[in-house]
């Protein structure tokens, strides 16, 4: 008892002084509770027929058969295509051209052309995608558009009505997603590349590696955690996309849904035309549920090969 | 410097340049288009030099329009308060995760981190905000729902807070008497301003930015972001005639110059502001690079 007393005290004493911390992350945590975790519990709506009435926890049971239902459309098969196929392209063009930039970045001389650049390539990102529709609006408008007005009608082609041809779509999208997150992307890299200690590459030119050697042997090595990471984080995002991306920029014109529809856009599609919120959700789920087991196995395999670079 | 040196440093220049130029092109795009006349676009559309300079789109939307004016001022309103919430609520979480002495530590940040890999979904979440929150057409609609608490920003402020500034700081504020909450605003604050301030753009620049709290969860227009009356005036000009204060008496709306003129006042707060935070936006991102 004697020896316990003094060191339960002076625990005590230090929860005690602790106490204020936890009070702290209340707001926060409630937050989290409100807007993250009571989402979660209504993923039972996927397996309910809802009901207005009786609300989401209320409503019968079907089972599974809301995803028997989704799985039966067509929709399903197009909207994962699209989701995942673009993801894909982006993550792999996305990541290729944003080192290619980091490293001729950093090979740069001038550092105030360094600063121009990163200012300058930085800029699409602070756009909101609603403002990015409108700049691919004044290339594409069938009427006034910039391309159809001053590119194909000198030329003597024949006007494209955009809007309204989905074959273009895949790369128009690609090409609006690289010019938005480009500059973001790259200052990633750069931010690791400039972390390289430069005697590195003092060591490489004395044995007389060529710029391309110093590349492979040196910055591509040391960028390799930071690619680990970034792409493990864009494929548990495989499953989900940029909504203004692929609503807002083609502006949701019926024609091109076979190539712009995706588990967001379906998602929301869904919800505001109330049709059936029980397959709507049932496609909410699917997406969250892949998008979990996907993360959550990239990075066990991240783990197996490079346990440095596991992001938990 | 040699000539193949030079000859890299000279290509690789061409290739930033270019680049440069891509990211660039559509904003001139934009702005030329949005003051010239409404007739020479309609003949020769969109171009990337103004045929005949008019700033009647701008005048419409800035004083006939009053509903530009009240976006902006809604705007304005939402980010100030949204990203002042966000800071406080992101400080006070993340303060205490940073603290290695906090018993039950890891619970908590996983708490957080399970936020990031699994989410809801759009449905459920709509459901909740509206039926029982009823949060439809609230100025809070804009501020509150998936905006005001980030897991990344609080991970990456964690990190930040737990790598510069020492325990012994923390320690020896204790030992002079002061409380966690004064420890927080005096010395641990103070001593990580990059990651403030980062947080802080990205954060204001969610809340600048963002449109899909307004078009989930806004229809009466009185409420309108700027970004929201952008997405609505891409597919509907209409909304602009109904929205002109009665007095509009300067003949035809020139429609088609309009939505030029409006997503350049959409875009320059952002770009005004932007060079005033470069500095600090290529560091921040830097720091969340850093292991997040």
């Amino acid at each position: 008892m004697r020896t316990h007393t003094p060191r339960q005290r002076l625990g005590q004493g230090k929860r005690r002084h602790l106490l204020p911390l936890y009070f702290m992350m209340i707001p926060g945590g409630i937050y989290l509770i409100i807007n993250n975790y009571i989402p979660m519990t209504g993923i039972v709506m996927a397996f309910k027929r809802y009901n207005f009435k009786t609300g989401v926890y209320m409503s019968p049971n079907v089972g599974f058969d809301n995803f028997k239902f989704l799985f039966a459309t067509k929709d399903a098969w197009v909207i994962t295509r699209n989701t995942i196929g673009y993801n894909l392209v982006f993550i792999v063009l996305g990541t290729v051209l944003a080192i290619t930039v980091a490293i001729l970045l950093g090979e740069l001389r001038s550092q105030l052309a360094k600063k121009a650049y990163q200012t300058v390539i930085l800029i699409p990102f602070l756009i909101s995608i609603v403002i990015v529709s409108y700049l691919v609006y004044a290339f594409l408008n069938t009427e006034n558009g910039f391309i159809n007005n001053s590119i194909l009608a000198p030329l003597g082609r024949k006007t494209v009505s955009w809007y309204s041809s989905p074959q273009y779509w895949p790369f128009i999208l690609v090409l609006v997603n690289i010019w938005k997150g480009l500059g973001y992307n790259c200052i990633l890299y750069y931010a690791t590349l400039v972390g390289i200690d430069r005697e590195y590459y003092e060591a490489a030119v004395i044995d007389g590696a060529s710029r391309w050697q110093q590349v492979c042997h040196i910055t591509l090595p040391c960028l390799k955690s930071t690619i680990v990471i970034l792409t493990l984080m864009s494929i548990g995002g495989i499953f989900y996309s940029d909504f203004g991306l692929f609503y807002q920029v083609p502006m949701n014109q019926g024609a091109l849904l076979d190539v712009t529809n995706t588990i967001d856009t379906y998602v929301y599609r869904g919800l505001m035309q109330s049709s059936n919120l029980g397959m709507t959700a049932a496609a909410g789920l699917y997406q969250s549920f892949v998008g979990f087991v996907l993360v959550v196995a990239a990075n066990l395999a991240v783990r197996k090969i490079d346990p440095d670079s596991a992001l938990f | 410097m040699t000539a193949k040196e030079r000859a890299f440093q000279i290509a690789a220049h061409g290739v930033l340049c270019l680049l440069a130029m891509f990211c660039l092109l559509p904003f001139l795009l934009l702005l030329s288009s949005s003051v010239t006349a409404e007739n020479s676009l309609i003949r020769y559309g969109y171009s990337f030099f103004p045929r005949e300079i008019d700033l009647a789109a701008y005048r419409y939307l800035l004083v006939d329009s009053g509903s530009i004016v009240r976006g902006y001022l809604i705007s304005a309103l939402v980010t100030v308060c949204g990203t002042a919430l966000n800071l406080l609520l992101t400080a006070l979480f993340a303060y205490p995760l940073s603290r290695k002495d906090l018993p039950k530590r890891n619970l908590f940040a996983f708490f957080l981190f399970f936020t990031m890999l699994f989410h809801g979904g759009l449905v459920p979440t709509y459901i909740m905000w509206t039926q029982a929150f009823h949060i439809k057409n609230t100025l809070a609609a804009l501020i509150v729902p998936n905006l005001l608490m980030n897991a990344f920003n609080v991970i990456m402020m964690r990190t930040y807070i737990a790598a510069n500034v020492p325990d012994a700081v923390i320690e020896a504020a204790r030992i002079d008497g002061a409380g966690e909450f004064r420890i927080l605003w005096q010395i641990v604050l103070p001593m990580s301003l990059p990651i403030v301030a980062t947080l802080a753009l990205l954060s204001g620049l969610g809340y600048w930015n963002d449109w899909l709290n307004g078009l989930y969860y806004i229809s009466d227009d009185r409420l309108f972001s700027i970004q929201v009356i952008l997405n609505r005036l891409l597919t509907k000009t209409e909304m602009l005639k109904q929205a002109s204060s009665a007095g509009a008496s300067m003949g035809p709306l020139p429609t088609v110059g309009i939505k030029m003129a409006v997503a350049v006042l959409g875009a320059l707060p952002v770009l005004a502001v932007y060079p005033f935070f470069q500095r600090y936006f290529v560091k921040g991102i830097a720091i969340g690079a850093v292991k997040g």
